[in-house]
């Protein structure tokens, strides 16, 4: 049932975003816009495409890392329980855009490209949402540490609740997406880190949760359920922690951020960001916060601006808007912000990462 | 009389089964044959190499060939003027599944229309991803079930198996679409949504559809489009205004509208899939017109080997007198040369 299957919840789905304009309207018309320049960073070859960008993601070399949804999501038919493969690649790039090398090629967990993101100790850190894993990976590129088990298998199609599917984390008659206290995840989209290297997973689009793992994935707690009340969620889209080990969660389907201490008890929420399915925080003594406004898929003519704010919320500037040109922005579902005015953006609609200067 | 009854047995039995399939015998009579010699051995590919359902063809400006077709996977191949094998464009792409059209711009971009992921592409000459228009339904949504009952409210940024693209002098985009929807929207050169005409629901008046299946634009930037279901094309005016439509040419599956200064359509009522009994006796023929309407002759007709059609789903008109057939069932491109058209007293235009 939360568990999208037809094209017509599809549709409805799509419907209920377009509901969401009033929400994305509210976002701050008082906030100055800033200037920004955008080049086309990376270089690829002849015979890799991106598809829709989950990730975009530096490392402290100015290496990218592109998690992107391409290929061909693959069902086989091989008995009565449908398996599926492939659709999502992860490829690295040097800090001058020129392709390096694919990462993770064949990996069971590479399916639906969620978000890639770079700890401090330069591992990446791949969030699949279809295959429900967070898999990191060292500096070499090899598997080191794995959150979640992908779905043996998926529901036949037309069969209610059939197959092994879903991602699991149904919270086994808890509140709706509060899960289950292990890292059983239900459509993750993202994951954050605390200065100790405590594991923050956005738990994501089939649950509404934060689940928190010690550096040993250790499971601590997790919190958040179904709701538009402090503490619940449409669902978590995006993931950051601050010097302090405050999380950020962004709320997308309720158009806000909620902040909570490291234990996740709530602090506060940061309204007027509409539709927030990326943030990132800078690293360093003076943190600042990036939000998409993101559009949906559906709609290329309300939202999609990215707003610069303090960690406190006040507004600093906003730029760019929905569209396909350079400098419009077709659904962030990435932001990379390890240097304050130079941002990685990935987009799922228009197939690109684009390099931004804010001025 | 016999030959009609043979043709609707047969359009009535294709209906049953899948209404889209359906076949109508052009009404039009007395229309010349025009004199054709298709070339042997068209395409060359590598040893060993294969074409699949060859539903898209398209040429450039230096005469290149694209051939977007249904393989082990959908491919999109290049060869140059002569035939040759040059290289493919897209593998792997996240926006290739099941091809349904491929055309090359002014500029020597490339579209692809791909009605298995909704994602119409527009490629660099060089094979660089440039634009997107759709969504591919998201794999993490699991396989989708097609639900019964009336299509979904169509959306402006999201197609339903798409059909085909085309241009207008400024650059405006123009994409029928399609199978599940019945519209055909105008973008403009950025992708912003302009106009639509039709919407999901299948219709018979002047502006709405019944499987659009082909579009083209003329250089007056008027939209024709293969209204397949309906049996007839329609001409649109740049603002997607009904002007008129022809129904005496059977069902109309695809078109072509050559470019430069006198422009000619190709119209094709080409044989329905599966070639049912009788269908390649009364279908499967290419007209040539005048953009007034006025036909000048036709040629083809269907059979396995060349140079017969089986189910003529593209062709390319870039030179009128040299044309490039893609075809479904037979895996295969022709190239067709035709005897050219008689000059018309400018008076008649």
């Amino acid at each position: 049932m939360k568990h999208m299957s037809t094209k017509l919840s599809l549709a409805l789905s799509l419907f209920t975003a377009a509901l969401l304009v009033p929400n994305r309207m509210l976002a701050q018309a008082g906030t100055p816009t800033m200037n920004f320049d955008s080049v086309n960073p990376l270089t690829l070859p002849d015979d890799i495409y991106l598809g829709e960008v989950g990730g975009v993601a530096t490392n402290s070399r100015g290496d990218v890392f592109v998690y992107t949804r391409t290929g061909h999501p693959t069902m086989s038919l091989a008995s009565a329980r449908p398996f599926v493969h492939g659709g999502s690649r992860l490829f690295q790039f040097d800090r001058s855009g020129k392709f390096t090398r694919e990462l993770g090629q064949s990996v069971y967990g590479f399916l639906f490209a969620a978000q890639v993101r770079v700890d401090p100790q330069d591992n990446l850190w791949v969030v699949d949402e279809y295959s429900s894993m967070v898999m990191k990976f060292d500096p070499q590129g090899r598997v080191s540490f794995l959150l979640g088990r992908k779905p043996e298998s998926i529901p036949n199609p037309g069969e209610r609740g059939g197959g092994g599917g879903e991602g699991g984390g149904r919270g086994r008659g808890g509140p709706p997406g509060a899960g289950a206290p292990q890292d059983v995840f239900n459509r993750p989209t993202d994951v954050a880190w605390d200065a100790q290297g405590n594991i923050f997973v956005a738990d994501g689009h089939g649950n509404a949760r934060v689940a928190k793992f010690s550096k040993d994935g250790v499971f601590v707690k997790s919190w958040g359920q179904r709701g538009t009340a402090a503490g619940q969620f449409a669902g978590v889209d995006s993931i950051a922690v601050d010097a302090q080990g405050n999380v950020y969660a962004a709320d997308a389907g309720n158009a806000r951020i909620q902040v909570f201490d490291n234990n996740g008890t709530f602090k506060t929420e940061i309204k007027n960001v509409g539709n927030a399915q990326a943030i990132c925080i800078t690293p360093g003594a003076s943190q600042v916060l990036y939000v998409s406004n993101s559009n949906p898929p559906a709609d290329l003519d309300t939202g999609g601006e990215i707003y610069k704010m303090r960690l406190d919320g006040t507004m600093i500037g906003k730029f760019g808007r929905a569209g396909k040109l350079p400098k419009e922005f077709g659904t962030v579902n990435a932001i990379d912000c390890r240097t304050e005015n130079t941002l990685y953006v990935g987009e799922v609609g228009n197939f690109r990462v684009q390099k931004l200067t804010i001025h | 009389m016999k030959r009609c009854l043979a043709a609707a047995c047969a359009a009535v039995f294709l209906s049953a089964a899948s209404p889209a399939f359906a076949q109508a015998k052009a009404t039009i009579v007395g229309v010349p044959d025009i004199p054709v010699t298709s070339v042997p051995n068209f395409l060359k590919l590598p040893a060993g190499d294969n074409l699949g359902e060859s539903v898209a063809v398209a040429t450039n400006s230096k005469g290149n060939i694209y051939v977007y077709h249904r393989r082990d996977t959908t491919r999109l191949f290049e060869f140059d003027k002569n035939g040759t094998f040059t290289r493919e464009i897209g593998k792997g792409y996240y926006g290739f599944e099941f091809a349904h059209s491929v055309r090359v711009d002014k500029e020597d971009n490339i579209w692809t229309v791909d009605e298995g992921t909704n994602l119409v592409t527009k490629f660099s000459p060089q094979g660089k991803v440039l634009m997107v228009i759709g969504r591919r339904p998201p794999a993490v949504d699991g396989p989708v079930i097609a639900p019964a009952g009336p299509n979904t409210p169509a959306q402006k940024y999201i197609l339903c198996r798409p059909t085909d693209v085309g241009w207008d002098p400024q650059g405006n985009i123009f994409i029928s679409d399609g199978y599940c929807n019945n519209r055909v929207v105008k973008y403009d050169k950025n992708g912003r949504f302009v106009a639509q005409a039709g919407s999901e629901k299948a219709g018979t008046a002047l502006g709405e559809f019944n499987l659009p299946h082909g579009l083209q634009v003329d250089e007056r930037g008027h939209v024709w489009v293969a209204d397949r279901s309906n049996n007839r094309y329609q001409e649109l005016d740049n603002n997607l205004k009904p002007i008129k439509e022809v129904t005496n040419l059977g069902t109309g599956w695809t078109l072509c509208i050559s470019p430069g200064p006198h422009q000619y359509v190709f119209f094709s009522n080409s044989n329905p899939n599966g070639n049912p009994p009788g269908s390649w006796d009364n279908t499967g023929e290419i007209y040539k017109a005048e953009l007034d309407g006025t036909v000048l002759g036709k040629f083809g007709k269907p059979g396995k080997n060349q140079p017969g059609f089986q189910v003529v789903h593209m062709l390319d008109c870039r030179n009128p007198n040299e044309v490039v057939l893609g075809e479904i069932e037979s895996w295969r491109v022709q190239k067709y040369m035709l005897q050219p058209s008689p000059a018309r007293p400018s008076a008649v235009r």
